[in-house]
């Protein structure tokens, strides 16, 4: 088992045929998933050649969605578009929709939120690494050559913190790795992943790494407590962050005593979750978790 | 900074004040006497609480104008100096109250914060009086129409006499929100003058970058280039997501959250090494290719305080010697400009690779260290030595 994605979802890329789109639907191709398609509106009607495989473009996603059955989404349309392209796959009824464009204005996202508001779709992202089941499925850019299945499922923040965790434990495994993204808003919280987790009867045991911003970290604390039985081990980043500036994601910022990674930190161990100083000093917390099985 | 607040609120036809933004005493003092009357000097910094810090002085002549510019300019206020003051006429509030349009994270919308108990004194508010403030959300797909605007306004309670025109002015503050892109639209205070009017007297408005960088490319004029770190305004000019912190240990990785968290690696490490701290924040990307890395290194090489460069590269989607070799063209590229000792962490794909290729490269200033924490310790280790 797994969560969002597995070896039946059937994906579709928008914008699939730009540079970051045929770049990562390759790898995507390479990773196993079922890549049935791309959507641009002035290419409709001709194929791609990605990664050894023939995909046919089509103009909206709701006829890419009737000709293929596609129940996941992969966005890389560039920033100033992404809104809409986000729409109209809700209006089309996509399942899943992993928004990986980094520089989304804010309020888009926002409209975009409120959108989903009744809707049947759940967002990833913006900002985002995506969604991997190993050896099954990649919605995303998270190289699938790190680690195979297992029993960790990993939620976090950041791209690059993911690959180091997966990395790190890659003797162990994993159900599912999220990457939620470092934008201030975004569709799919450690809450949510959390729950999945929680409810996949594979996962043993639950990773999550937060950083710097907003009060996401301090939320999932209250949520484990009350909802979450299985073990969690916790990182944040951004001890070292000085108030008022971004580091690097949109969201990254400590605003006066907001946001730190102290209280992050605080609220985790508060709830009972083993929080790791280091990357490695995370792994290994959960190592003992599953040597202890 | 509130004169570029005012200049936005002005644009979408909220009632303000610009007054006249100077450089210089003597042009405060020229500014005084076209305005006339009693005037108020501004300090105009990205900082909060300057009053407290005694940038903010009322003139009652133009002689007086220029001696508080003169003491005002060049100050210090949380760290940044004041290059210019805003001079405007002095307007005594009659009653001030506080506005305010923000992101709300946690709500994944927007949010309006009002009280009419108190403009800049609203912290305080907040905590000895909290149902004064008044939270609103609002749905960012419907925005503030005009039913929402005075549903506002009357749960804020404002003055019957002043509701309409409260109504209106909030309205134009969400034009300015949703038109500018801003994450956060502040007045405070929003002043009630003599003969009921409502002004916005002083203000701050934050704006979004992704958004500035997709649709407003009018909003570049409000960087204020030379407040910001000699460097900082280097690695910009280079592409560069960089940060510059006070310490020794320089860092390059790739991601923002590996290169957050490898300053705080970094400074663990130094508790074991004098004390020594990460010297900046550097997101070099997906793309560290030989020319990305030397523009890293030439802007973390050039700064003083770093004694050491730890490089922190997992290899996702770059691949490791594409990393080493980029390191390796960086150091050809800044010659005998590069005297920094340089620890290399890399990991993920093509590792093998990567770590041989530096190793051939056998360079006297390179060392190549296997995991994170090592790196970071070594890192430490050099720039305590140094």
């Amino acid at each position: 088992m797994s969560i969002y994605l597995n070896k039946d979802s059937k994906i579709i890329v928008q914008g699939m045929t730009g540079g970051m789109g045929s770049k990562h639907t390759t790898l995507m191709v390479e990773a196993g998933s079922n890549i049935v398609g791309g959507v641009n509106a002035r290419k409709a009607g001709t194929t791609v050649e990605l990664g050894g495989k023939e995909l046919p473009v089509f103009g909206s996603v709701e006829e890419a969605m009737k000709e293929t059955g596609a129940d996941v989404s992969v966005v890389f349309v560039p920033p100033a578009f992404t809104k809409d392209a986000c729409i109209e796959a809700v209006d089309a009824g996509i399942g899943l929709l992993v928004v990986i464009t980094e520089g989304v204005p804010v309020q888009d996202t926002a409209q975009v939120f409120a959108y989903l508001e009744g809707k049947s779709t759940r967002m990833i992202g913006p900002n985002c690494p995506g969604v991997i089941t190993p050896e099954e499925s990649l919605a995303g850019i998270t190289p699938h050559t790190i680690a195979g299945k297992g029993p960790i499922g990993l939620v976090s923040k950041s791209g690059t913190l993911t690959y180091q965790m997966m990395y790190e434990l890659r003797d162990y495994g994993f159900t599912t790795a999220i990457g939620i993204g470092g934008d201030p808003i975004i569709g799919t919280t450690h809450i949510d992943a959390l729950k999945a987790f929680e409810e996949d009867p594979e996962t043993e045991a639950i990773v999550m790494i937060g950083e710097i911003g907003g009060d996401a970290e301090e939320r999932a604390a209250a949520y484990i407590k009350d909802n979450v039985t299985k073990p969690v081990v916790g990182y944040v980043a951004g001890f070292t962050a000085p108030e008022g500036k971004t580091m690097g994601h949109a969201g990254a910022i400590v605003s006066g005593s907001s946001g730190t990674a102290q209280a992050k930190k605080e609220a985790l161990e508060a709830v009972g979750v083993k929080v790791g100083k280091t990357p490695s000093e995370t792994a290994q917390l959960m190592r003992e978790i599953l040597e202890s099985r | 900074m509130e004169y570029q607040a005012k200049e936005l609120f002005a644009k979408h036809g909220v009632t303000t004040t610009l007054g006249e933004v100077v450089e210089t005493a003597d042009a405060a003092k020229a500014a005084a006497e076209k305005i006339g009357g009693v005037t108020v000097i501004k300090a105009q910094v990205k900082a909060g609480g300057r009053g407290k810090a005694g940038g903010v002085k009322v003139a009652k002549t133009a002689d007086e104008a220029h001696e508080h510019a003169s003491n005002i300019l060049g100050m210090e206020i949380k760290g940044l100096t004041v290059n210019r003051v805003l001079v405007t006429p002095a307007t005594p509030p009659v009653e001030e109250y506080y506005f305010s349009f923000l992101l709300d994270r946690s709500n994944r919308s927007h949010l309006c914060i009002a009280s009419v108990e108190g403009g800049v004194e609203i912290e305080e508010v907040a905590k000895t009086n909290p149902d004064a403030v008044k939270k609103i959300s609002i749905n960012a797909l419907e925005g503030v129409t005009v039913e929402k605007a005075t549903a506002i306004v009357d749960e804020a309670k404002f003055p019957a006499e002043l509701r309409d025109q409260a109504i209106e002015m909030v309205q134009k503050l969400w034009q300015v929100y949703v038109e500018e892109d801003a994450t956060l639209v502040e007045v405070n205070p929003l002043a009630r003058l003599e003969g009921d009017k409502l002004e916005a007297l002083d203000g701050k408005v934050s704006l979004d970058d992704n958004a500035s960088e997709v649709r407003h490319e009018d909003h570049a004029q409000f960087e204020v280039r030379e407040a910001a770190d000699a460097l900082e305004s280097k690695a910009k000019d280079l592409g560069l997501n960089y940060v510059k912190l006070d310490g020794q240990v320089g860092i390059i990785g790739n991601g923002a959250g590996l290169v957050m968290s490898t300053l705080d690696v970094v400074a663990y490490a130094g508790e074991d090494h004098g004390g020594v701290k990460p010297a900046n924040f550097l997101d070099i990307g997906g793309g560290a290719n030989a020319k990305v890395m030397a523009n890293g290194l030439d802007v973390i090489i050039h700064d003083e305080q770093v004694k050491s460069v730890f490089v922190n590269v997992f290899g996702g989607i770059t691949a490791c010697d594409e990393v080493a070799n980029g390191i390796k063209g960086a150091l050809e590229i800044l010659g005998d400009e590069a005297k920094k000792p340089l620890v290399v962490r890399l990991d993920g794909n093509n590792v093998e690779k990567g770590r041989a290729i530096l190793e051939e490269l056998n360079h006297p200033l390179v060392t190549v260290v296997d995991t994170m924490d090592g790196a970071a310790d070594k890192a430490a280790e050099l720039a305590n030595g140094a």
